[in-house]
């Protein structure tokens, strides 16, 4: 789109059969509806060459015309009109709903995609008043801009917009601020990717303790209010905040992700954990109340304890068991994060990160043949960017280091009914101050 | 509340920004002569099959000059480099393979 509009070159693009509407609703979305768009079958990935050689010299499977019939008419078949001019196009959102009946209003949100199936609470003025109670910003305050991936339009949100989504969910005005605080992220809990990625939002902080977050036993599954119901309204907020989460066209995930219900949203438990808080390291006070978001969440692995013979070699193949496009976050449970002292003498958590960054290899031949990392990592590579600049430069055998550092993290969490632990593959996002939404 | 009792309620709706249509560029009266960019947006292969392209154009439209160009990153960054290059020194451009 940026060629054909910025640098006036006439251009086709190509995409798979399985992207028809969301490539053309990216291409309304940025004003170019008329964009000249040809399609292939689904997958091109690992197709030979001969398969691909098959779809260039076959049909468009949309229209049953030949592609390259198609490609050459997209360069020279002049413009009908259609695609010249400068239009403006309103897309203004009604405050309000057009009254009916809570049954019918019931069936009006979930039709239109406003829900996430699950019975939602309807935002009546009242409750929604009640929300913006809870906190000191005006309604009509900008909050951010969210959008489900990189090439569609970021949409805008007041903090009355973030309250109605939050009253669905279900959550106390209590729990406001910490909404506000994980809106005011801009970073979605419905992201897009074919990869089928969740959020996940760590609280931190004394507002854990005055809105009764549950950081113990069963801190990342159903058995608390505010958990539970912040979890469901970062989802809420997100999907209808940024536009809309509509499979096929807002959302390409293949499988989708379970952790997409609540966005695995649990307090630290900083009372029982050896370490210094996750905010902490982030550059906050251990009295400011923060929320930190996530995303990725789709990887995960877990064992139980810190073996004392062979709890390096343990971790190691945990380690090595998860996508290196990803980093890993250490979830810990209390008993497992004092194990790790125990046993390799981790005092502070950036020691047992060091350890992590260290452990974490690969052969260089095996981590540059993944394919998200020829996707994602092998491009920046090659155009000089490290540290992946210098991985490309090391032996087919090399064991080189499958993570940056800096991208890997470490929470504690959990009741001590046992020493579980497990590895979530995520990428940490940003940390942002509750009290700032107070 | 009764369930038949008409009641009034907020949209959950997000602000969307306005949409400004954007002209396409003007189309080619013929290919024959110019230089057709394949640009690789490194995702997924794309690079097997726009060479097989290539091989399509130099089989079935000699008259056409095509250059094979992986854009400079990955898909996500803009690459005013490749677009400057391609203004300079093409006439049009395919860009794939999204999905």
């Amino acid at each position: 789109m940026t060629i054909e509009a910025q640098y006036g070159v006439p251009t086709v693009a190509m995409h798979t059969d399985k992207f028809d509407r969301v490539a053309r609703s990216v291409a309304a979305v940025n004003g170019m509806a008329e964009l000249r768009q040809v399609f292939v079958p689904q997958p091109v990935m690992g197709k030979s060459p001969r398969e691909l050689r098959a779809y260039v010299d076959g049909k468009d499977p949309l229209t049953g015309r030949p592609v390259m019939q198609e490609v050459i008419e997209g360069l020279t078949t002049p413009l009908d009109g259609q695609g010249v001019g400068t239009i403006e196009y309103d897309r203004s959102t009604p405050r309000l709903v057009e009254a009916d009946s809570e049954e019918n209003l019931h069936r009006l949100f979930m039709e239109s995609r406003w829900t996430d199936y699950l019975p939602i609470v309807l935002p009546t003025e009242e409750r929604v008043a009640a929300m913006l109670a809870a906190t000191r910003r005006k309604p009509d305050e900008v909050v951010g801009r969210m959008r489900p991936t990189h090439f569609r339009e970021a949409w805008e949100y007041t903090v009355e917009k973030v309250a109605v989504n939050a009253v669905m969910a279900g959550a106390r005005p209590e729990y406001f601020p910490v909404i506000l605080a994980l809106a005011a992220t801009g970073v979605s809990a419905r992201g897009s990717t074919t990869s089928s990625m969740a959020a996940m939002a760590v609280v931190n902080g004394p507002i854990r303790l005055e809105i009764k977050m549950n950081a113990g036993t069963g801190a990342l599954a159903p058995y608390n209010h505010a958990n539970a119901t912040i979890g469901r309204a970062y989802g809420l907020l997100s999907q209808n905040l940024q536009g809309g989460s509509v499979p096929g066209v807002t959302y390409m995930g293949s499988m989708g992700n379970n952790y997409a219900y609540n966005s695995i949203t649990f307090p630290e438990n900083e009372e029982r954990s050896p370490w210094e808080p996750f905010h902490v390291q982030q550059g906050f006070r251990p009295t400011d109340s923060t929320v930190s978001v996530f995303s990725g969440c789709r990887s995960t692995a877990y064992t139980l304890g810190i073996r004392e013979k062979h709890w390096r070699e343990h971790v190691r193949n945990m380690l090595r068991g998860m996508d290196p496009h990803i980093p890993p976050v250490f979830v810990l449970d209390p008993i497992t994060a004092r194990q790790f002292i125990d046993r390799g003498g981790f005092t502070k958590k950036d020691a047992l990160i060091d350890w992590i960054y260290e452990t974490a290899r690969m052969p260089a031949s095996e981590f540059w043949d993944y394919q998200l990392v020829q996707n994602y990592l092998y491009p920046r590579a090659t155009f000089g960017e490290e540290p992946w600049a210098s991985k490309l430069r090391a032996a087919p055998d090399e064991m080189i280091q499958m993570y940056r550092r800096e991208d890997i993290h470490v929470v504690v969490v959990g009741g001590e009914t046992n020493g579980y632990w497990r590895i979530m593959g995520a990428s940490y996002a940003k940390t942002v101050s509750v009290d700032d939404w107070r | 509340m009764s369930t038949s009792e008409k009641i009034t309620v907020l949209n959950p709706m997000g602000f969307a920004p306005k949409v400004v249509k954007k002209p396409l560029a003007p189309r080619l009266s013929t290919l024959d002569g110019k230089t057709v960019y394949l640009v690789d947006c490194r995702f997924d292969d794309s690079d097997v099959f726009l060479k097989q392209m290539q091989a399509w154009f130099a089989e079935h439209m000699p008259g056409v000059r095509t250059v094979f160009k992986p854009i400079s990153s990955v898909y996500l960054k803009d690459d005013p480099t490749t677009w400057d290059e391609i203004k300079a020194r093409g006439h049009a451009a395919i860009v794939g393979v999204g999905h």
